[in-house]
């Protein structure tokens, strides 16, 4: 179907111009790489727009159509309703999102879909602001996170999106980070696999407007679970599971301390973060308790 | 949408697909983007494949019959360094570029 300009191993191009530690081009080519070659993508403007390309040209094999910041969830509703109307029920339709396109903008037509209970694939690469126009910040940065828009730090905490969802009673949500690959790719099977709706929230470490070294990329993402402010888990038959129980936490240090945004932290705003990265933690895990 | 009247291949035209969309795959030549060249010490390398399974890009592959069993495509390789940084072995080195690539 498509004139192949260049090789490539897999599905993506390998000359993609996301920048240099970008986790969300592991993401993007670990989620094309389960879901295989049957299936559909949809992409609204944002960082992974990239993927979808620039005029006639792409970098992914399978076809796509970059979609609008608010309708994601809309749009693949659709495609996947006028395949089902020709007799196609083996291709798999997904939405690839950022924070902004699905925690911000493009939350209603999420809501709507899950409600709905569509079978299709939604994906959120959550690198916590919209770095993609200028690093804004949005309802997924952290409490006292700096971007452009919150100079001197966000003063609320994040919403959660698989908690969101769950509350819609959505067959299967799951949070996945970059550092835990073979978890990521079997929530990917498993969302695929799904009957229903199937959303997963993946962590995206972003060099540019975390302000790190792109290659603490991983080491980033992997502090993030083992400090407790990531919680890997997944939502299924109405009940949480937690897929990494934190026995004792990491200092939070090893998380923020590499992180620009976080470098306006006094030693006593450090502590108070630690002590309610902890609480939430714990509340998740007790609430997890008291569901089962 | 509309019709794409034409420069459709003949793939495109069997399956009836309408235009306009994207029917080129390509690729940039990241390369350019990188500073720092990952380098690595094959007498440390014990071929495990962290750095080809976290690297983004896909761009490096595991040879294990060759003595020089990593193989990086400088082409695309943009130089972040997590394949650096995630190595167990401390195998890789990232060398500065000098104007070169």
């Amino acid at each position: 179907m498509y004139e192949l300009h260049s090789a490539s191993k897999g599905l993506v191009s390998h000359g993609v111009t996301t920048c240099a530690g970008c986790a969300l081009e592991l993401i993007f080519r670990n989620v094309l790489d389960v879901l295989g070659e049957d299936t559909i993508i949809v992409i609204p403007p944002g960082c992974s727009a990239i993927f979808s390309g620039y005029g006639k040209e792409t970098a992914i094999k399978i076809p796509g159509i970059q979609g609008t910041l608010e309708s994601t969830a809309a749009a693949i509703s659709g495609i996947k309703r006028g395949l089902l109307a020709q007799g196609n029920t083996h291709t798999t339709v997904l939405g690839f999102a950022g924070d902004g396109a699905t925690l911000d903008i493009g939350l209603q037509s999420l809501s709507g879909m899950v409600e709905r209970n569509e079978n299709v694939v939604y994906v959120c690469y959550d690198n916590e602001a919209y770095m993609n126009t200028g690093i804004q910040g949005c309802s997924s940065t952290p409490l006292w996170a700096s971007t452009t828009t919150t100079p001197s730090g966000k003063p609320t905490p994040s919403k959660e999106l698989v908690r969101i969802l769950a509350a819609h009673n959505i067959p299967y949500a799951a949070t996945a980070s970059v550092a835990y690959l073979t978890d990521l790719r079997r929530k990917v099977k498993k969302a695929k696999e799904t009957e229903g709706a199937a959303v997963l929230h993946v962590q995206t470490p972003c060099p540019t407007g975390w302000r790190f070294d792109p290659a603490k990329t991983i080491e980033l993402a992997r502090a993030a679970v083992e400090t407790g402010f990531w919680i890997l888990y997944e939502f299924e038959n109405g009940k949480f599971i937690i897929n990494k129980k934190l026995k004792s936490f990491k200092p939070i240090e090893a998380y923020i301390k590499g992180q620009g945004r976080f470098k306006h932290l006094t030693a006593e705003e450090i502590e108070k973060l630690q002590a309610a990265v902890q609480q939430s933690y714990e509340r998740f895990v007790n609430s997890c308790n008291a569901g089962q | 949408m509309q019709k794409q009247p034409d420069g459709r291949t003949p793939e495109l035209k069997k399956c009836r697909v309408l235009g306009p969309m994207a029917s080129i795959f390509t690729s940039a030549n990241t390369g350019s983007f990188r500073i720092e060249r990952p380098v690595v010490d094959y007498d440390k390398c014990i071929k495990c494949g962290i750095c080809a399974r976290n690297c983004p890009g896909n761009i490096i592959e595991i040879k294990k019959e060759q003595k020089e069993c990593v193989e990086i495509d400088y082409y695309y390789c943009k130089g972040c360094g997590i394949c650096a940084n995630e190595c167990p072995q401390k195998a890789i080195a990232m060398v500065r570029e000098r104007g070169e690539h």
